[in-house]
């Protein structure tokens, strides 16, 4: 035990292993470093900057940091949380985020980490993009204003499914999400509810259809406790699938 | 007794679910109208704002009207709230800019079922829509913001009553949400 | 119908054939499939991946990456503008309406005959010969109403590029100093012949005791980027030469690929020998399309000389090449690692660091990737030793530095000098009088102002990898901070929220401003939104692009507060304009119709 490397994070200490990522070392540790592009089940994407931390000093992501010993991180200090506040309320005026109308609400994990950082308003210009929404699947609907561009559906299609349904195109501003169809449309792909790149969307861009608002508010994931404690909303619905 | 707070407020593009809200903290009206006076509001039927300390704004800027109800209620209120969704970021309202305006009266006016006599209307009583739908603090300086779709009774509660009593408005983490 | 699409498909797996069937040089494909048919339409686009084996999708999303790439058709004459903030001062706006006029077209907007599209591009690398155009992406210079007026002649009555006045194509040296790089005698082979004689290790040596670091700007050690490389186990290493000079105001890489390609290619090869590389590139950016059969012709020179090839200059086992692959209009891809994903055929996101390319760059195998000018000093090092290019410069900068100097002087050009020269030199060696400010280092640099013009040109002090820009007194400096915030905003590649979202809020920041409808609130605002960006981008273009904004905040306020309309607050857009759709669709102009 005595040769157990560790860093620390917010104070305290934390074990690692050789090969781990920082965001590795405080999953495993239980303790809650801000992600939306990250799921432990992918490789390391690291666009979100959500999980940006502040390593001896410098700023990097926990996320594709390799944890090193001695390693002083904080995570939680009021510069770190008014970046992550600041690069929610960028992702929220870069869409079309309309939390009443979407099914997705309460178990979000853009709102659910705007709730975590204390966010209460988008702040910045609103740039009110035109995206449209794609019905054309029989059991998805894909809601382009929702895309949040973490690429997780991009990975989990290709790496997992190896369909390789979704990618994306454009550049800075104009980047967006395409679905892999001479006509564009989710419906003329091999796309399935069974799909892993269906359940991994932290937000409500890909949603089955015929159901939702199925469970009250008030009950729902994030609405009494919040995301650093109830953690990431695909391993709930991995729990449910498997359940 | 102190001078009691001088409060107004007003609809925009919403749907007044929000001031609804804010009737739902029921009897509590009863301690609020112990330290606050109303100005404008949909409550007091009172038509223009005068000098308050507070401005409660429900509901985003869509078109001329809301845009000189809005400037003058930061002319005349020293601190200016955006109360709700729609207030904070445009709301379901904002759902139309993802149309043209031409498109939007057009199926209103113009194509839509049931229509008779189609013309869109020009009459100048009626105020003009803004190309997009946009959230206050786009048009004026928003000192707070209040989310929820509406924000619940005990957060509007919670806000009244610590910014009477001059704190920092802190939300226990329930009573923060957009839906 | 049928038959052209049987003849695309034709083309195509022509194409796909030239190129080996690899993915990796989908973008060469996609090139040479856009050179052909004008653009990569939705069909080819199919085509192509079928081909190559690669999602259509993807296809798709590389077309819509590079600048130069389209999904639909431009003119059958493409005429873009460099937009950099030099040729804007050297008449570049009025020449564009000209000809917009001259040939009635909008900018950006194809003529409805299809033959001509007038639109903007970021610096073209000309500053110092401009206003500067690519016409179907070749370099025509010196720009003039007069030539704008021939040249919409020559487009009105169909001329091909070919047949016009060669003169429009010159790109001048504009060489004004030279020192150890420019001004020394070389020997073609000198390079390689030590190498060989002296071996791997001691030429690795030399190259530690010259101190070179790399001279594109970032400064890490040459031979050490070298060594660790050597060291790294691979299948096979590779050498990349960075010839995606894209920071506005630099063109001294083009300079050394015009006159100095042998050098350049020398010092590739000198690192393949101490790496043990078979393979090299060189990513040429694509604004410099008009040198690539000049640098192929200097290859097969060399392939021909023994210099090159298989058993160079008859050494058995030391075998290297060098294939040129060409860009296609993104900034970012100068960036080492967004040009290896271009290298392979990809969308040039930079990678995620570690690992680094020394041990997985090209191919995921170790590679050397270094800047044109790094290249060539390293082959100069390797035949002189590194005392002699220690000799020059300061302790920590050794050596001497290509700049590339451009704006209100007498004399633009590339000048060479020992690290250490101070600005107020090269302003008076250049001609420069009455100046105001120096960018360098480009938009993700600095803006210098006059009390500093004292500063040294040294990694220590302000370092560059060559750009400098000077303003003199006559100058709107907002104009130029607007410039870079655009340019910023347009080659953003998007992978990350600060620097996707952020450089366009910021653009959008300093419009408001610049167009006098900002206060001190919007300006806050730009310092929050720049700190943040620099905290949490995941590149260098997110992390330097606030530069210009906050860098004239603090050392120029005053260009700033002057142009602010209130102290309080405005709002976010035009409030009269937002009513302009619904004036015009009930023709209604009363009172009540404005907002004032």
């Amino acid at each position: 035990m005595s040769d157990q490397q560790t860093i620390t994070i917010d104070g305290r200490e934390v074990p690692f292993t050789e090969g781990q990522t920082i965001m590795d070392a405080a999953l495993a540790a239980e303790v809650y470093v801000p992600h939306l592009c990250h799921n432990p089940e992918f490789v390391p994407h690291g666009s979100c900057r959500l999980c940006v931390v502040k390593v001896n000093g410098r700023f990097q992501s926990a996320c594709t940091a390799p944890a090193a010993a001695g390693q002083v991180i904080d995570n939680s200090s009021d510069e770190i949380m008014d970046m992550r506040r600041t690069l929610l309320q960028m992702l929220f005026v870069e869409g079309n985020h309309v939390c009443p109308a979407c099914e997705k609400s309460g178990r979000c994990q853009l709102q659910a980490l705007a709730y975590y950082t204390g966010m209460l308003s988008p702040h910045f210009t609103h740039f009110f993009p035109l995206r449209r929404i794609d019905a054309s699947h029989p059991d998805v609907v894909l809601d382009f204003n929702r895309c949040i561009l973490c690429e997780l559906c991009v990975r989990a299609s290709r790496d997992v499914d190896k369909k390789n349904v979704f990618g994306i195109t454009g550049r800075g501003i104009n980047a967006k999400l395409i679905v892999n169809a001479a006509s564009g449309k989710l419906g003329d792909t091999g796309f399935s509810v069974e799909d892993k790149a269906f359940h991994v969307c932290p937000v409500g861009a890909i949603l089955p259809k015929h159901k939702g608002f199925e469970v009250p508010i008030g009950e729902r994931l994030y609405d009494q406790q919040p995301i650093s404690v109830v953690g990431d909303v695909a391993a709930h619905d991995e729990e449910n699938a498997h359940a | 007794m102190p001078e009691k707070i001088k409060v107004a407020t007003a609809s925009l593009a919403g749907c007044f679910g929000c001031h609804m809200s804010l009737l739902d903290i029921d009897e509590r009206i009863l301690d609020l109208v112990q330290v606050v006076d109303f100005d404008r509001t949909p409550i007091t039927d009172i038509k223009k704002v005068g000098p308050c300390d507070v401005g409660i704004i429900e509901g985003g800027v869509a078109n001329a009207e809301n845009v000189e109800v809005l400037r003058e209620f930061r002319h005349h209120c020293k601190i200016l709230v955006a109360m709700g969704a729609c207030a904070t970021n445009g709301g379901i309202p904002a759902m139309r800019n993802q149309f043209t305006l031409e498109e939007c009266l057009r199926e209103s006016y113009v194509e839509g079922m049931g229509i008779e006599n189609p013309m869109v209307p020009n009459d100048a009583e009626i105020p003009l829509l803004l190309n997009k739908v946009r959230p206050l603090h786009e048009v004026v300086k928003v000192d707070y913001f209040l989310p929820g779709c509406p924000p619940s009774a005990d957060a509007i509660w919670t806000f009244l009553t610590e910014l009477i009593q001059g704190k920092p408005i802190a939300f226990p983490y329930t009573q923060i949400h957009y839906d | 119908m049928t038959s052209a699409k049987t003849e695309l498909e034709g083309f195509v797996a022509e194409v796909v054939d030239r190129y080996g069937r690899d993915r990796r040089n989908l973008l060469q494909v996609l090139r040479t499939v856009q050179d052909q048919q004008g653009c990569v339409c939705d069909d080819a686009v199919q085509t192509v991946g079928q081909a190559i084996g690669v999602p259509a999708m993807n296809v798709r999303s590389v077309v819509e990456f590079y600048s130069f790439l389209h999904g639909t058709p431009r003119g059958q004459y493409d005429v873009l503008f460099s937009d950099n903030i030099v040729d804007r001062m050297l008449g570049k706006e009025g020449l564009m309406a000209r000809l917009c006029e001259r040939l009635g077209v909008e900018p950006g907007v194809p003529r409805a005959d299809g033959r001509v599209t007038v639109d903007n591009t970021s610096c073209t690398g000309m500053p110092d010969q401009g206003p500067a155009i690519l016409v179907n992406g070749l370099a025509l210079t010196h720009l003039t109403p007069s030539r704008v007026d021939t040249i919409a002649d020559l487009i009105e009555r169909g001329v091909p590029l070919q047949k016009w006045p060669g003169i429009y194509c010159e790109v001048e040296d504009n060489v004004r100093r030279r020192d150890l790089l420019l001004g020394t005698p070389f020997i073609d082979g000198s390079g390689i012949r030590a190498v060989l004689a002296q071996g791997p290790d001691a030429v690795l040596d030399e190259m530690m005791t010259s101190g070179l670091r790399g001279l594109g700007g970032a400064g890490f050690k040459t031979a050490q980027k070298w060594a660790l490389s050597r060291a790294a186990a691979g299948h096979e290493h590779f050498v990349v030469c960075n010839a995606d000079e894209g920071e506005p105001g630099t063109f001294k890489d083009r300079v050394l690929l015009q006159g100095h390609a042998n050098l350049l290619f020398e010092g590739m090869t000198v690192c393949a020998r101490v790496i043990g590389a078979r393979r090299g590139f060189l990513y040429l950016r694509g604004e410099y399309r008009y040198m690539l059969e000049l640098l192929e012709h200097t290859l097969a020179q060399r392939r021909r000389a023994g210099l090159l090839g298989k058993g160079i200059l008859g050494t058995e086992g030391f075998d290297f090449d060098i294939e040129i692959h060409l860009g296609a209009g993104a900034y970012i891809c100068g960036e080492e690692s967004a040009l290896l994903e271009s290298l392979a055929g990809k969308r040039g996101v930079p990678r995620k660091r570690p690992p680094f390319p020394v041990t997985h760059g090209h191919d995921n195998e170790p590679t050397v990737v270094n800047n044109v000018e790094t290249f060539s000093a390293a082959a100069k090092i390797a035949a002189n030793g590194g005392a002699w290019w220690a000799a020059k410069g300061t302790a920590t900068s050794p050596g001497t530095k290509l700049l590339s100097v451009s704006g209100d002087c007498a004399r633009p050009g590339v000048y060479e000098y020992p690290f250490g020269i101070t600005i107020q030199e090269i302003l008076d060696d250049c001609g420069a009088s009455d100046t105001a400010a120096v960018q360098v280092a480009g938009p993700a640099g600095q803006l210098v102002p006059k009390r500093d013009f004292g500063r040294k040109i040294a990694y220590e002090d302000v370092a560059t990898g060559g750009s400098f820009m000077i303003f003199n007194h006559t100058r709107d400096l907002l104009a130029v901070v607007r410039n870079f915030a655009a340019f910023f905003a347009h080659e953003s590649c998007g992978f990350c929220t600060p620097c996707r979202v952020g450089t366009s809020l910021m653009r959008d920041l300093v419009e408001k401003v610049a167009t006098g409808n900002g206060t001190q609130y919007d300006l806050e605002e730009m310092k929050h939104l720049g700190k943040i960006m620099k905290q949490a981008s995941h590149c260098g273009l997110g992390l330097t692009a606030p530069n210009p904004v906050l860098g004239s905040l603090d050392k120029f306020p005053e260009i700033w507060t002057e142009k602010l309309k209130s102290k309080d607050f405005e709002p976010a857009f035009d409030l009269d304009g937002a009513l302009s759709e619904a004036r015009a669709l009930t023709g209604r102009d009363d009172v009540h119709a404005h907002i004032a």
